[in-house]
């Protein structure tokens, strides 16, 4: 795969990721548990919005066809999406709304971007290793809220752990495809870009499995499902948050005030 | 439901080294490790200090309001325990 495209592509990746999760996460404001973690959830959604626009804005430049980053965020159709599917799923898979599923979801997903962060920070690609410095600062802290959130809640009440054991269980499966090596992923490893992703596997492990083990909740059974965001093929979750965010930008396009 | 409040702590920021740290709101959190985090996301968004402190509410003992005859007013007409007498000349600057 020629070279530019796969580095195009692979800081898609990284942008959709940072800015579906922020989408997701900002869809909380107003109705956050309490007042400070309604804060917490905002902080983190603009942190990771914050992190798409650089991660945007750097494969637009690559990409050499003068696209910024408003134009990759809000004019790309589902398909043209490369998040990986576990951050598009909804806030709560049997309720509109489930605290103990988003900060599980964000847990395992920020302590993929903790392992995932320190590698690029060494990519050949000076500007790759800049925003994978800067947002590894932010991630440290987004990892701290949500391991020790996942901690309180496995390790509270009957319901808490009722819920936290729930979500564990139905976002396990959608772990697997961080870790798949497809062709992006192998020409980005071989130009230093980025590490193999089968190889952050193991570290991932050693940073949820503990937290896991802590919050006195079980660990699911790898599956054989195999979720397919990140090749722009998603699920039915991502055509209505994407109505909902690119609404503006497509009935007014270039709209300035 | 449970019916416990998470107890109330009160927010100290200390904006820069050298400074003292104020006094900037309160919040409700479970424990101490949780105030500090939840402080540092409510009282710190416009990078306001470098360094914060949390107290629970409980632990502070204040003066009441109510005293303030016994308490504040003497001290208004007292100008000896004030050092404003001194003629600095203009050498010693900046004293």
């Amino acid at each position: 795969m020629q070279l530019r495209k796969a580095k195009f592509e692979y800081l898609l990746r990284m942008g959709d990721n940072a800015l579906i999760l922020g989408q997701r996460l900002a869809e909380w404001l107003g109705h956050g548990p309490q007042l400070e973690e309604d804060i917490a959830s905002a902080n983190v959604s603009l942190d990771l919005l914050g992190q798409a626009r650089l991660w945007l804005t750097h494969a637009g430049k690559v990409e050499g066809r003068g696209r910024d980053e408003d134009a990759l965020a809000f004019r790309r159709d589902q398909h043209e999406l490369r998040n990986c599917t576990m951050v598009e799923l909804p806030n709560g898979m049997r309720s509109e709304r489930d605290y103990a599923f988003t900060i599980v979801r964000r847990m395992l997903f920020d302590a993929y971007q903790r392992v995932l962060l320190a590698q690029l920070a060494r990519s050949a690609d000076a500007e790759i290793a800049a925003i994978a410095v800067k947002s590894g600062k932010e991630n440290d802290y987004h990892w701290r809220h949500s391991s020790d959130w996942t901690i309180r809640f496995g390790d509270g009440t009957e319901e808490s752990h009722r819920r936290a054991q729930a979500a564990l269980d139905e976002l396990w499966r959608y772990s697997a495809e961080l870790f798949v090596c497809d062709p992006i992923d192998r020409a980005a490893a071989e130009a230093r870009l980025a590490p193999a992703a089968e190889s952050l596997r193991e570290a991932w492990r050693a940073e949820v499995e503990p937290v896991i083990a802590q919050a006195t909740l079980t660990r699911p059974a790898d599956a054989k499902f195999l979720s397919s965001g990140k090749r722009g093929a998603h699920s039915e979750h991502l055509g209505t948050m994407l109505a909902e965010m690119q609404f503006l930008q497509r009935a007014y396009p270039n709209a300035r005030w | 439901m449970s019916e416990k409040e998470w107890p109330l702590w009160e927010v100290f920021i200390r904006s820069k080294q050298g400074l003292d740290h104020k006094h900037c709101g309160s919040l409700h959190a479970a424990d101490a490790e949780m105030a500090v985090r939840m402080a540092r996301d409510v009282y710190t968004r416009r990078n306001e200090g470098v360094s914060i402190w949390v107290v629970p509410s409980a632990a502070i003992s204040a003066s009441d309001p109510g005293d303030r005859e016994a308490f504040v007013e003497p001290m208004a007409d007292k100008i000896y325990r004030h050092p404003t007498f001194y003629e600095l000349p203009d050498e010693v600057k900046h004293m």
